[in-house]
């Protein structure tokens, strides 16, 4: 007997005698054949006790630097917001944390009426009508939203603004090569998508049209321009520019698919509001944890013609046979356990617990908390890039608004600055040209600014970046601040 | 005042379910937003009013302890692994410790940001290399990425590395071979990843058909992906042979690890001959399965499938010596350091490596998401190997076959099986797959309402029609988690709603009666879809 097992020796002798074998070893050996037994004990090591796998796992958490650490500035995709503590209840509760996907709907309810709810949310914040119940995360999000536009209008191209996350891009290239479809990088001018090269990239071969708001870079894009850009460069029947046209038949226009990340949507104009046709996102800044990446979701809503082409589990009301309201998982003839190589998505498990945490971190934040909380970011991060780019040696890469992430460039050694500022226990930000390899990108510095961040933490990272700049810049300086 | 509210509202029966959209009222709050602390800016200068929302979303306004009240009270209407007995086949649904949630919630794995620089992550990468190394060597193959966010996700990683295999030898190979007894998100990931579904038939004994297999696996065929034991609950006693004639035929063999629950410390994928696996964190390795999610689809493949796998990889490197000497290359893969019992691998151990993402990967297939993948996961999955060991691991596999047996013998009990025989085999593994065509016939009833018969014993039922070439099957999984009492106890509930249907077919067929809402109208629902509350 072992840990979680429960067979004591008498169990085992009426069991065996029950299914007719004399050991638990011949089971085996009825089974499996010789060749292909393992023989001899898995080179691990011996089992240990609660309290000392926790030591050890507590060991190795305390070799890591947390957000609680450090003042952290980091960001590029996933962002240190605030998670209320109602999210940890809720989410340990054992009706939310281990049953299995919602397949017997009597005794499913809750997790049922939770996705429900959760669509509702995300149609609400990308006003667009219909959203599934969460998907991986964000930049497998993109990878899905692509392949459901190459099932939509068979076109065999994908454009994609260089203002994407960089993962999103590399994701996307690695599942388009699987399903054969090339994908073209449209670069930004000004810190944002330039609109010029956009016009030029789309046309009767384009798929999808890809963009993030705001990008990588922190920039708010014109959605609207780039989504009306995309539907006249692209051959629309008809060629007009219009939101919300129907699709017509296959091959009529490429989608436009807009990356975004659902803090900004409190007060930014929602990509249904845009011209947008699907749109996808991140979901950790919805009270989920950093977690070293994930687990997250991903959010994926879009019009509602696209209904029955969306990846993953979408639930649905409906009646009982007493006439109660009840939920379902519908429209299951577009999964894979239903239409198996036909399906429009080979995804079943998703991120349920984690779409959870999303719904209900939005129902607390609630309608007048998302504004506030976005004004908010959007007065904090402009005084933290006026005030860092009033620093010797820091400029800003655009002048564009931004909401909750900025970029500066530094006239230093980035990675050097860096460790300078660590030293002070102070991250300042993410190393741009580290993590997107792209030489315009030397010197970049990403910073993203959260509710956590106050006035004061934001002075502090003006004082240690400024002096690790000047430091980098003339390394006397460094020498005499050393020897002081 | 909420009283008041729903006294006035007589549209919505008390009983009935209410979204959190239908709570609360105009000016409730939760949120108490921090004050502006910096200099107040013009709103145009900050953001231009033609990229402003005109209004902010209807999202609910309630308070805190109304949503507190609100999803205890849904949680209620969920069926749950701690509540039950959940023999759902193929999904593994074992004991989730509760300690797993207690070390992944530490703020060092917890709130560790992704970005975070390698130097400072050093717990979290070393963690990952351990995980690596035990996995590599649960499934016998040397190579393991971590990246993949699910079993489907793995797949998909499988099917485009061995896309990438082929072409890399300057082959074009588009045939997938899949028996009709695997999972659906085998012949789905085909599709995506560009590829054409050959569906593979079953022989009499519930394996695949060799035959069939030498007949289509030929020089166009690029992979072979199987299920072992397959979703029958058998071992295939033919996987040598098999083995055999994919590679002879230069095609990869890939391993959906879904049911490795059945063989963990007794066989390997990578002694079958398999290339490629993929593993269910959130199976086999006990992390919560969260209502569906999230879960996690480490992958391990062979020497030759290496150089492909996703990027980045986990690596570890000797540390540098003090006079600035390189690192020493060709320990990259070795074992990790995973404490020994009563005695912690020293520090200074820890402190001989260094560990790093590896990026520089000219022939990888790229990333399949953001960042590492799912680490929470990986903390729980490492915590619970940790906590097994190497005998654990065996024992829970023998257990797990030993109660798959156990209940299937109940199950063959007379009054039993004459309406459920089992579709094939005479032992399984760690589930196993019953036929329903019998009480269909005999008794009147479907598998379906023997399912949903089964709620109102308490239980969760088995995973209904699926496999898909088994007449009305019934697919059982128990687990080793669970006692033989509660295995006892499901069977003994068959038994008598099978008695109970011989009396009265009526009972079941109208089932269940004791469940938060009856049986719920699909077809209407995926008629006209609703997916959303509506609002004002």
């Amino acid at each position: 007997m072992s840990r979680y097992t429960a067979i004591t020796e008498a169990n085992l002798d009426a069991m065996l005698a029950a299914i007719g074998v004399g050991s638990v070893r011949e089971m085996f050996d009825r089974q499996i054949p010789a060749g292909v037994r393992l023989g001899r004990p898995l080179d691990l090591p011996e089992g240990l006790g609660e309290q000392e796998v926790y030591a050890h796992l507590r060991d190795l958490a305390a070799r890591n630097s947390s957000v609680e650490d450090e003042l952290s500035f980091l960001g590029a995709g996933m962002y240190d917001h605030y998670v209320p503590a109602l999210i940890d209840m809720l989410t340990e509760r054992s009706e939310f944390l281990t049953p299995y996907t919602p397949y017997q709907p009597e005794i499913s309810q809750g997790g049922l009426q939770v996705m429900f709810e959760y669509q509702t949310a995300i149609s609400e914040l990308t006003g667009l009508p219909v959203s599934n119940a969460s998907v991986y995360e964000g930049p497998s999000a993109v990878a899905a939203a692509g392949y459901l536009a190459k099932l939509h209008n068979g076109r065999r191209r994908f454009v994609v603004s260089a203002g994407l996350h960089p993962h999103a891009i590399e994701t996307l290239r690695t599942h388009a090569h699987g399903y054969g479809m090339e994908v073209v990088e449209v670069p930004l001018s000004d810190g944002a998508t330039d609109p010029g090269e956009w016009a030029r990239a789309i046309d009767g071969d384009t798929s999808a049209a890809i963009f993030a708001q705001p990008n990588f870079y922190g920039a708010v894009e014109d959605a609207e321009a780039l989504s009306a850009a995309a539907r006249d460069a692209g051959g629309e029947a008809g060629g007009g520019g219009s939101p919300g046209a129907g699709a017509g038949a296959a091959g009529g226009r490429p989608l436009v698919i807009c990356q975004v990340d659902p803090i900004p949507l409190g007060i930014l104009k929602p990509p249904g509001e845009c011209g947008v046709d699907v749109a996808v996102g991140e979901g950790q800044p919805l009270g989920n944890r950093l977690d070293f990446g994930g687990p997250s979701f991903g959010l994926f809503a879009a019009r509602e013609e696209y209904l029955r082409r969306m990846p993953g589990r979408i639930a649905g009301e409906t009646v009982d046979a007493d006439g109660r309201r009840g939920f379902v998982l519908t429209l299951q003839t577009r999964e894979q356990h239903i239409r198996r190589e036909k399906a429009t998505s080979n995804i079943c498990t998703a991120q349920a617990l984690n779409a959870l945490a999303g719904v209900v971190y939005l129902a607390w934040l609630g309608r007048a908390g998302i504004v506030e909380l976005g004004e908010l970011l959007l007065a904090r991060t402009h005084y933290a890039r006026e005030t860092l780019a009033g620093l010797d040696g820091v400029e800003k890469l655009h002048e564009r608004p931004v909401i909750r992430e900025f970029a500066v460039r530094l006239d230093a050694d980035v990675g050097a600055v860096i460790r300078r500022c660590l030293k002070d226990g102070v991250n300042p930000g993410v190393d741009l040209q580290a993590l997107t390899g792209r030489a315009q990108d030397a010197g970049g510095l990403l910073v993203a600014i959260t509710e956590r961040r106050s006035r004061a933490d934001i002075d502090r990272l003006a004082q240690v970046l400024g002096g690790a700049v000047a430091a980098e810049r003339d390394p006397a300086v460094a020498d005499e601040a050393v020897t002081a | 005042m909420s009283a008041g509210a729903v006294a006035e509202g007589p549209a919505i029966p008390a009983r009935e379910a209410r979204t959190i959209f239908q709570k609360g009222a105009p000016g409730r709050r939760a949120f108490v937003c921090p004050s502006l602390d910096v200099p107040e800016t013009d709103a145009e200068e900050l953001l231009p009013a033609r990229f402003r929302r005109a209004e902010p979303p209807r999202l609910p306004e309630v308070s805190e302890p109304e949503i507190v009240r609100h999803y205890v009270g849904i949680s209620k209407r969920n069926f749950d692994l701690d509540s039950g007995f959940y023999p759902l086949g193929s999904c593994t649904m074992k004991h989730n410790p509760r300690m797993h949630e207690r070390v992944a919630a530490l703020p060092g794995h917890s709130r560790l940001h992704p970005l975070q620089r390698p130097e400072r992550a050093q717990g979290a990468l070393e963690l990952m290399w351990n995980l690596q190394s035990a996995l590599s060597e649960i499934s016998g193959l040397p190579y393991v990425s971590l990246q993949p966010s699910a079993g489907s996700h793995g797949e998909l990683a499988g099917v485009l590395l061995t896309r990438a295999y082929h072409e890399d030898r300057g082959e074009t190979r588009h045939k997938v071979l899949i028996p009709d007894t695997a999972h659906g998100t085998n012949p789905a990931t085909v599709t995506m990843a560009g590829m054409e579904v050959v569906k593979l038939a079953t022989d009499a004994a519930g394996g695949v058909d060799v035959d069939d297999l030498r007949a289509k696996c030929g020089p166009d065929a690029a992979c072979l992906m199987l299920t072992n034991p397959n979703t029958l609950g058998l071992f295939d006693p033919n996987i040598e042979e098999i083995a055999a004639i994919v590679h002879g035929v230069g095609a990869t063999l890939y391993y959906d690890g879904a049911n490795l629950n059945a063989v963990m410390g007794l066989s390997r994928p990578g002694d079958m001959g398999f290339d490629i696996v993929h593993f269910n964190l959130h199976k086999s390795f006990t992390q919560p399965h969260g209502g569906g999610g999230p879960g996690s689809g480490p992958i391990a493949v062979s020497e030759r499938i290496a150089p492909f796998l996703p990027r980045p990889l986990v690596v570890r490197r000797e540390r540098p010596h003090r006079n600035g000497g390189a690192s020493a290359p060709g320990d990259e893969h070795d074992r990790g350091e995973i404490p020994r019992a009563n005695g912690h691998s020293p520090a200074a151990l820890s402190r001989t490596f260094v560990y790093d993402l590896e990026y520089d990967r000219p022939k990888s297939i790229g990333r399949l998401r953001g960042f590492q993948g799912n680490y929470g996961c990986l903390v729980r999955a490492y915590a619970y190997i940790c906590s097994l060991g190497a005998d654990g691991l065996k024992d829970a596999s023998e257990v797990a076959v030993l109660n798959a047996n156990y209940l299937l013998a109940r199950l063959s009990e007379q009054g039993v099986a004459e309406h459920l025989p089992l579709a094939y085999g005479q032992l399984c593994m760690h589930e196993f797959v019953l036929s329903g065509g019998p009480m269909k016939r005999g008794l009147g009833l479907k598998t379906l309402d023997l399912a949903k018969r089964l709620l109102d014993f308490g239980y969760h039922p088995p995973t209904v029609y699926f496999p898909l070439l088994v007449d009305e099957a019934l697919m059982i999984e128990p687990t080793e988690t669970e006692t033989k009492e509660t295995l006892d106890g499901f069977a003994d509930a068959i038994a008598a709603i099978l008695k109970e249907a011989a009396e009265d077919p009526e009972i079941a067929r109208n089932a269940p009666y004791s469940t938060p809402v009856r049986r719920l109208d699909e077809v209407a629902a995926a008629k006209r879809p609703v997916i959303r509350q509506a609002l004002d």
